[in-house]
């Protein structure tokens, strides 16, 4: 039987990395874990191969999703997409430097430590980490546009 | 003069210093908190930038976004008007470090005369009667005791970083004295991070005077003379009058210059008020300095002429006063009274909510210097005051008439303001004759 730490650690892995389904084996165990969507909590089903003897199969157990690390409940109502809001008064910036790419853009998956911008704040570059998982489905502000606290910044939809 | 002036303040001394930036052709900047996100004042800014949510803690306190939201706006200068950050000399110096002027006086001197003990010292030196009292801290509960005796009983133990009545404690006795000088150390400590305690005489029937006083970067300092403002309860003011009824004209005026002077010796430029308590014989005996704009400012202003908002603002900017002693004239009578959205009936419950309805009152002699509308949602998370209301007249008797007449008209509702309980103040024998004491209110309200 896998203990219980360790498929909290797989779920919350599963969660920060976007991943829809998880199947893991090895000689004795066989564990597989499915998140139809983020509503519903993962389901996971474990079983022992023929090999162990004695051990019957055991029942899909749900097990109840870190809400924190899953996509958290949309900001607006009308919207299923959850709105990054600015921690600080200052100026944004999308890219880390001027001639550098911009850090994300439409299309582009996003978990909780992933810097997605830059505020600058009295010559202060601040890095701000989405701190949700999903994909941008928007980028509000643009480059060099100053922001006021929780003004929205960027908006990510959740798979 | 300023282009742009951020305004790190809210409600009506928020659009207190909107009007004053109008009129200098200076484009005001707000800040505010997600709790003021519909205050009435913001749509009178050329900008305003959201710095956090309500708690004040979280916002108006915050020097950090404070200064951002400077940058962002690219204004030249910040008001602090009064509470918050006036009187933070760190938040001076972090102002000057950035390179935006801060309305008010240079760190230094607002040290200087926002130190309780340090400004009794230097009050002193130009000869402004302060208390009998220690010059320093006390530590040592034998010095306190030792001190007393000589003085005399009833004395009181206050807070060297205190304000607002806190870290205060009475004592008519040694034995209270020691207790009370370990009671106040530890609400001083606790309320403001310093225990450091003084000990001083304390009056029995005492009225509260202040002079305003003005100063710039050019070595000037002029007085625009004093309020009364005996009307406290728990040491907060209620009603505030100019000029004061019934005191000793030249005491006052030996007084005035002093406090002139003392702006003088510590260099200060800016608005600032000397507060005294002024005994049975019109001997004026210092208090604090406040290095601030007041909330009670408009009566001064009233029988003056001269724009203290204003004044301040130009004078951050290096311009010379626009007055001098010689210029300024006392004209008529003014008394104010402030509209908290309080029950009297109730201990004084703050009411938080909806005003439904609001029709001000108007006519010759009337100013209201208010943020509240029909409509505006006083939020929870802070003081409140949400008005001043101030008549002016040629003579005392006038003006109450004036300010009686204005509360009736006053409504206010559904919540509980404080209106009331001015009427009732107003028609007391105490007030109209303004035969009065500090505590002449909770006597009243206590039923005597």
């Amino acid at each position: 039987m896998i203990d219980i730490r360790k498929l909290k650690e797989l779920v919350r892995l599963m969660v920060n990395n976007d991943l829809m389904e998880l199947d893991l084996r090895d000689e004795t165990e066989q564990v597989t874990i499915r998140r139809p969507s983020v509503n519903v909590p993962p389901q996971v089903t474990t079983a022992a191969p023929v090999a162990m003897a004695g051990s019957a199969p055991v029942a899909a157990v749900p097990i109840a999703s870190a809400p924190a690390a899953a996509a958290p409940p949309p900001a607006e109502a009308a919207d299923d997409r959850h709105a990054i809001e600015s921690p600080m008064v200052g100026t944004f910036y999308a890219a880390p430097s001027p001639e550098k790419p911009p850090f994300v853009k439409v299309g582009d998956s996003v978990g909780p430590d992933t810097v997605v911008c830059l505020i600058e704040a009295m010559k202060v570059f601040n890095e701000i980490k989405a701190e949700c998982s999903g994909v941008v489905d928007e980028v509000l502000v643009s480059s060099g546009t100053p922001v006021e606290f929780g003004q929205p910044l960027l908006r990510i939809k959740a798979r | 003069m300023f282009g742009r002036v951020l305004i790190a303040n809210r409600g009506e001394i928020a659009l207190r210093i909107i009007r004053a930036c109008r009129e200098l052709g200076i484009e005001p900047v707000c800040v505010y908190s997600e709790a003021d996100r519909d205050g009435p004042w913001l749509r009178h800014a050329e900008q305003a930038v959201c710095i956090g949510p309500g708690p004040a803690p979280e916002s108006y306190l915050r020097i950090d976004r404070i200064i951002s939201a400077a940058e962002v706006a690219n204004v030249d200068a910040i008001h602090p008007g009064y509470g918050f950050l006036a009187e933070n000399a760190h938040f001076a110096e972090v102002c000057r470090d950035c390179e935006i002027e801060f309305i008010g006086p240079s760190p230094e001197a607002m040290a200087r005369l926002g130190d309780k003990i340090a400004g009794r010292r230097l009050a002193k030196s130009v000869g402004l009667p302060t208390f009998p009292g220690s010059e320093e801290a006390i530590d040592d509960p034998e010095e306190a005791v030792s001190l007393a005796s000589e003085i005399g009983y009833p004395v009181i133990v206050k807070a060297a970083a205190g304000g607002g009545g806190r870290g205060m404690r009475i004592a008519r006795n040694e034995e209270a004295l020691r207790a009370g000088l370990e009671s106040a150390r530890q609400e001083a400590a606790a309320a403001f991070g310093n225990g450091a305690v003084y000990v001083e005489k304390f009056l029995e029937r005492a009225r509260h005077l202040e002079i305003q006083v003005l100063g710039d970067k050019h070595g000037n300092a002029v007085h625009l003379y004093e309020r009364d403002c005996t009307s406290q309860r728990r040491h907060q003011k209620l009603i505030e009058e100019a000029p004061a009824p019934g005191i000793d004209p030249e005491k006052r005026d030996r007084v005035a210059h002093a406090a002139a002077d003392l702006l003088r010796a510590a260099n200060y430029s800016g608005a600032a008020t000397v507060e005294f308590l002024m005994d049975a014989n019109h001997d004026f005996h210092m208090l604090e300095v406040n290095t601030r704009v007041q909330v009670e400012h408009p009566v001064t202003e009233l029988v003056t002429g001269v724009d203290i908002v204003k004044e301040m603002i130009r004078v951050s900017a290096g311009e010379p006063l626009s007055i001098t002693q010689a210029d300024v004239r006392l004209s008529g009578h003014a008394i104010e009274c402030r509209i908290n959205a309080e029950d009297p009936d109730r201990n004084f419950m703050p009411q938080a909510g909806l005003i439904e309805h609001l029709s001000a009152p108007g006519g010759p002699g009337i100013r209201i210097d208010s943020h509240a509308r029909a409509g505006y949602r006083i939020p929870p998370n802070y003081d409140s005051m949400i008005g001043k209301l101030i008549a002016h007249g040629p003579d005392r008797t006038a003006a109450i008439a004036r300010l009686r007449q204005a509360l009736r008209e006053f409504e206010i509702g559904p919540i509980r303001t404080t209106i009331p309980l001015h009427l009732r103040l107003l028609e007391t024998a105490a007030f109209v004759n303004a035969d009065f004491d500090i505590h002449y209110v909770e006597r009243y309200l206590a039923g005597e």
